[in-house]
């Protein structure tokens, strides 16, 4: 396996820190206080590219590759975890599956405006009842009787980017069908869902526990009408699509994770280096070298696993496992390290004046979205064969 | 028209400066930046680009690793990158330096419409005599510590900033200006100009293309043709730690007071 990183990712890693120390990293706290999305960060980042990473320029992409997307969510998330997921649901929950099934009409009609930020994009697949269950979807596609278009009914929630996007990949029933053993089944299908379409509106903000200047709401549709022309991908495509979709998210959500602690543990290198107790710096003390040799190890162990996955990605190979296996050692890998960099910070550590309680607020979602870590080990079980 | 940008990679002087047994300054263990002046420079440049469509090309002398700093400015839009790379040019001073870009300006060519932009000074010798002294080699005009530039056609508007107040100077192209780093915030590399910035030109220019020119002979250029001699460079010591005392009260200032009799200051 190559570990090196061409000339462009290293440059574009320069750039992703210098942007993310001087734009990302003053506003942290207070977009977290206030749970304020921060929408001036996404209009500096559409300027320079960071809204399309990794989709060509043809249609309006920065023409980069996806380890390079999964270092920007990972630079970002060093310093706020809020703006990594801003770009990681944008890119890998809308860009991307619009990308991947759309026809190219859709393609051109939506990827440039996604690509440069003009418009922000979300996935609604999560309903109250169809969280981890994402066959029990209740919400309903029905072409009417012109046959023209599709009547959406239905509600979904947890959307992050909801109240921001314009642009939706919105997963609902369409029918049903029989799968292969002869079972009756919902056909569920995908579609691209405009903030403007008629019947369409956007729930109140959820407060949440981290990432709190991130956008999280419910979709309601009543009556939604969109033209039959907005169905991604074939009818009946609907859960494959939202599945690799899921597959590309974990690679962002493990990138945001990866970040989020390695952002802990330099956090903490830099404290235990200045807070002195007994007379010693405490970077002075074994436990400290011990915790922090531990923190970085794991999260480096995480930095493979994210990248490897994310090259396979790039390369077209199968990634579902490994972007599994980096999401689940990412995740608990984040929540490990940022609760540790707490404990090594003491009761300042517990306050607002640092940033490392904030980093475990923000890492414990990453256990839980697009996927928790149970379904990540049933997927990497699954493709072990393992029933 | 087009726009030239003189840049040169600096030691980051936030690190640790290291200096060789010579009294030269040992470069190689040093982490580098782009000069922050010509940061500037190359801002003022792309600025005038995307307002006028012209192209915005960076010179450079130095060795040849400055070519990453050439890629970072076509990442930022820079359209091309010339490298000045010599071991005949190593050494060289202020003027030796200014000879030897002048020569590689010259031979890429100045048009009449054109512009040559260069950062105030750089923040290892901190001399601001590079830039002055390439116009003078050029016989161009040149404008210092521009603060604002304005074009309208040949015509271009300068407010200089000075210690005592600002200056406004017209001049015509083709023209020298120095920048300084109010005239504007340098904008970030691009995620699209960094995966184009290597299938951008980038023109090398060593001892053999240059040393037909003019201003080019072994007495004029490297150490050689240096007419300044360093006697000892070193990392001065650091300063004590300061000491703050806050309040506008006469008790702050009765403090200050005894704090100086003390010392024997007053």
């Amino acid at each position: 396996m190559d570990f090196h990183l061409t000339k462009e990712q290293l440059l574009v890693r320069k750039m992703y820190r210098e942007f993310a120390e001087n734009e990302v990293k003053p506003l942290a706290a207070e977009i977290d206080e206030e749970e304020r999305f921060p929408m001036e960060t996404v209009e500096k980042m559409a300027k320079l590219g960071m809204m399309g990473i990794y989709f060509p320029k043809e249609y309006g992409g920065a023409g980069g590759d996806v380890l390079s997307y999964a270092m920007c969510v990972e630079e970002l998330a060093k310093v706020c975890g809020t703006t990594a997921v801003v770009v990681s649901a944008h890119t890998s929950l809308c860009a991307a599956p619009i990308f991947e099934n759309g026809t190219e009409e859709q393609k051109m009609k939506y990827l440039p405006d996604l690509c440069a930020g003009r418009k922000i994009g979300a996935f609604g697949l999560t309903e109250p009842g169809a969280g981890t269950d994402a066959q029990g979807q209740q919400t309903t596609a029905v072409l009417d009787e012109s046959g023209e278009n599709y009547i959406l009914n239905g509600s979904k929630c947890f959307i992050t980017n909801g109240n921001v996007a314009s642009t939706f990949v919105i997963i609902a029933v369409t029918g049903k069908t029989v799968d292969k053993r002869g079972r009756s089944m919902k056909e569920i299908s995908a579609f691209i869902v405009e903030s403007t379409d008629p019947g369409f509106s956007q729930g109140k903000h959820e407060k949440k526990m981290g990432i709190r200047g991130s956008s999280t709401c419910d979709l309601i549709f009543e009556d939604c009408v969109i033209p039959k022309d907005r169905l991604l991908g074939k009818k009946g495509d609907g859960f494959k699509i939202a599945m690799k979709t899921l597959d590309g998210g974990r690679i962002g959500i493990a990138s945001q994770a990866l970040g989020l602690g390695e952002g802990a543990v330099e956090e903490a290198i830099k404290y235990t280096k200045e807070r002195v107790q007994f007379g010693k710096r405490i970077s002075q003390f074994q436990n400290t070298q011990f915790q922090l040799a531990d923190m970085h190890t794991r999260m480096q162990a995480a930095q493979f696993l994210v990248y490897s996955a994310a090259m396979k990605k790039q390369n077209h190979e199968p990634y579902s496992m490994d972007a599994a296996m980096a999401k689940l050692f990412a995740a608990e890998a984040a929540s490990d390290v940022t609760r540790r960099a707490v404990q090594l910070f003491g009761g300042y550590g517990y306050t607002r004046e640092y940033p490392v309680e904030r980093m475990m607020r923000d890492a414990k979602i990453t256990e839980i979205y697009e996927g928790t870590s149970e379904v990540q080990r049933m997927v990497i079980a699954s493709n072990l064969g393992v029933k | 028209m087009k726009i030239i940008v003189t840049v040169k990679q600096v030691p980051d002087t936030s690190g640790k400066v290291a200096v060789n047994p010579d009294g030269t300054l040992d470069r190689a263990s040093m982490q580098t930046i782009i000069n922050p002046d010509d940061m500037n420079a190359v801002e003022a440049a792309l600025s005038l680009k995307d307002e006028l469509g012209c192209k915005v090309i960076a010179f450079t002398m130095g060795p040849p690793p400055a070519e990453g700093m050439l890629r970072e400015l076509m990442a930022m839009g820079v359209d091309e990158g010339v490298l000045i790379t010599a071991r005949e040019f190593g050494g060289s001073d202020t003027y030796a330096t200014s000879q030897i870009i002048a020569a590689a300006i010259d031979t890429y060519g100045v048009e009449p419409d054109d512009i040559i932009l260069a950062g105030r000074q750089a923040i290892d010798g901190d001399t601001a005599q590079v830039g002055p002294q390439i116009a003078e080699k050029l016989h161009l005009p040149q404008i210092t510590y521009a603060g604002e530039i304005t074009k309208n056609g040949n015509e271009i508007t300068v407010k200089r900033i000075l210690e005592d107040g600002y200056m406004t100077i017209k001049v015509q192209t083709p023209c020298m200006i120095t920048c300084i780093k109010e005239l504007n915030n340098p904008r970030y590399m691009s995620v699209g100009g960094v995966f184009e910035c290597y299938q951008k030109p980038l023109v090398t220019m060593t001892y053999e293309t240059l040393k037909d020119h003019p201003l080019i002979d072994k007495s004029t250029i490297g150490l050689a043709g240096s007419p300044t001699n360093i006697l000892t460079s070193f990392t001065p010591p650091q300063k004590g730690a300061g000491m703050m005392l806050e309040g506008a009260g006469k008790e702050t200032t009765d403090k200050l007071a005894g704090i100086l009799a003390a010392k024997h200051i007053i």
